[in-house]
């Protein structure tokens, strides 16, 4: 599977990587060798299996909805990059 | 000192009880051995005050009387697990500074039996590399020398962590296997390496990599010593909903448990083209090691075995661009400011992923992007199905089974690193056992012609971690072999 720089850049986007057109260009190139080796597994016959998304297989456990932490606030915020009051600050989304 | 550092856990646990030493001594011992190897890079943060504040503990827990199966030996932890109030980093520029507020249900197992936190271990960036050299701290050094002296890679991604056991600069340390992350490293430092059953060590406050297949385990120099620590460490946690409710039985029993008519399974698809001849020969010597034993050897097949690399390589990364997306700058971690949200986010990513981190990220994503989901991702899931059902069939023949961990010994930092490829297929004969949720063992079995560790990998059914300890204390027995690499802090046997 050839991965082109457009489809590269594409990927990119959706990852939230902010990419170079130099490095767009040598990914293109490492993406599409890397898919292409794992292409490999069109020569195993899947027909009828069910895809194993876990080795654990039953189902989740249930617990008691209870408040088990809270308050800690400071502890929540102590490594974000910037803060004001009790919260997250980021870039305005808005106008 | 160095008689300190020769000794094993489970012969130091006997001398803090019967007070021939203190774990202060035993503690500072290390310390000394940490610095004069820090030339291996292993320790990303050392916490000496912390470990010695540990030991004073532990040697007032032995006097009380009330000491816990690991009081007072000196333990090291792969930078992947959260520690309280110590820098956690995964070893990723975008995490440098980040100080966890919680400990991880593992390591706070190990302080509350009395272990003492030596200080964070090197590894690969996320745990996502084969050689400890996507590292942001640079990689971790294999203590065991090239015969023309060249530096050897540790193995990876839990390099600082098998090199530091190898070294004497921890006695016994932690780590994690997503893909061969514990063997791995353990075979090209001549150490025990364990990667248990998935769901029986809690992944709870471990930085996910891959939630499917990451796995805690120890790294030791006996099997004896992995028994003992792997006990502390295993167990259920309502915290992990994937962590399994299975009781943990004392394993230190069933170390040198007799194998006398265990089957022990050989996969014929185990024999790749252009494998080292040494790799080979050391595989047989296991086998018939083993015969001497008592167990009786059967021929077995893992018909997809060649697929478990590829359809590795889907599932990984396709969880890890799904676990990675909360590194984004708001919460925790480092940010790269600019002027609207979708660009701090983009710009944060790219400054502080590494390039395999970026690559990974990118194949996972595309793998799960619209239109390649069905033909990449669940094709993989499905092929994870097969794998898996080699091992439950030829589990209903076999106690265990027998295989190389590595297709070669150690090599030498830098010749792999720039194809991706060539790296990934170090992790061919490990990476099964992810897939399949089962439990491995790497056991040092011999030298290279180099002068260079090997090691035998067991695999057995979930939750049949004893019959690893016992097959592989039936290896080490018989292997005799000697902790004797150039680069240690002292003579370790």
């Amino acid at each position: 599977m050839a991965v082109d720089k457009h489809a590269v850049k594409k990927i990119a986007r959706l990852a939230r990587l902010q990419i170079s057109e130099e490095k767009s260009e040598l990914l293109s190139a490492d993406l599409g060798n890397i898919l292409n080796w794992i292409e490999q597994l069109e020569e195993v016959d899947t027909t009828g299996i069910e895809p194993l998304a876990s080795v654990n297989e039953h189902s989740l456990p249930w617990r008691e909805d209870l408040v088990t932490d809270g308050e800690i606030n400071d502890q929540v915020l102590k490594n974000a990059p910037e803060t004001a009051g009790e919260f997250f600050v980021v870039p305005k989304v808005v106008e | 000192m160095s008689d300190l550092l020769k000794m094993t856990a489970t012969q130091a646990v006997f001398s803090l009880s019967q007070k021939e030493i203190s774990s202060i001594e035993l503690t500072n011992a290390y310390i000394d051995a940490m610095e004069t190897t820090s030339a291996l890079n292993n320790y990303v943060t050392p916490t000496i005050e912390i470990a010695k504040q540990m030991a004073e503990n532990a040697d007032k827990a032995y006097a009380a009387g009330s000491a816990g199966p690991l009081a007072g030996l000196p333990i090291g932890v792969k930078d992947l697990f959260c520690t309280k109030d110590t820098q956690t980093t995964a070893c990723s520029g975008i995490l440098k500074g980040f100080t966890p507020t919680y400990e991880s249900t593992v390591t706070s197992q190990i302080w509350q039996s009395g272990g003492v936190m030596l200080g964070k271990l090197n590894c690969d960036e996320f745990a996502m590399g084969s050689s400890n050299e996507t590292s942001i701290f640079g990689p971790a050094v294999n203590p065991w020398s090239a015969k023309d002296g060249a530096a050897l890679s540790a193995g990876g991604s839990s390099g600082g962590s098998a090199s530091s056991v190898a070294a004497g600069s921890a006695l016994m340390s932690v780590g994690t296997d997503t893909g061969g992350s514990i063997r791995q490293p353990a075979a090209f430092c001549g150490v025990v390496g364990l990667k248990p059953t998935y769901g029986r060590c809690s992944r709870w406050g471990i930085v996910a990599f891959a939630s499917s297949l990451d796995q805690a385990g120890p790294f030791t120099r006996t099997v004896g010593d992995s028994a003992l620590i792997f006990s502390a460490m295993a167990g259920h946690d309502s915290k992990d909903s994937t962590s399994a409710s299975v009781g943990v039985p004392n394993f230190s029993d069933v170390v040198n448990s007799s194998v006398e008519g265990m089957r022990i399974g050989i996969p014929g698809e185990y024999h790749m083209d252009g494998m080292d001849d040494e790799i080979t020969r050391i595989w047989k010597q296991g086998r018939s090691w083993l015969e001497q034993a008592g167990a009786t050897i059967v021929d077995i097949s893992l018909p997809h075995t060649r697929y478990a690399l590829p359809c590795y390589y889907i599932i990984a990364p396709a969880e890890a661009s799904s676990n990675l997306a909360r590194y984004d700058g708001v919460r925790y971690g480092n940010r790269v400011d600019a002027e609207t949200l979708d660009e701090m986010y983009e710009a944060t990513r790219a400054a502080g992923f590494g390039e395999e981190v970026q690559r990974r990220i990118l194949i996972g994503t595309y793998a799960l992007s619209a239109g390649y989901y069905d033909a990449y991702y669940l094709k993989a899931q499905q092929v994870r199905r097969l794998i898996k059902q080699d091992f439950d069939s030829a589990f209903n023949n076999v106690d265990a089974i027998l295989t190389p961990t590595t297709p070669t010994a150690a090599f030498e930092l830098g010749a792999k690193i720039s194809d991706p490829i060539t790296m990934y297929l170090n992790d061919i004969f490990t990476v099964p056992a992810n897939l399949a949720g089962i439990p491995g063992i790497s056991v040092p079995a011999g030298l290279s012609k180099q002068g260079l560790p090997l090691g035998l990998q067991l695999l057995a059914a979930p939750f049949r971690e004893d019959r690893l300890f016992s097959v592989a204390s039936a290896i080490e027995t018989q292997a005799q072999f000697s902790l004797a690499p150039a680069r240690a802090a002292g003579e370790l046997s």
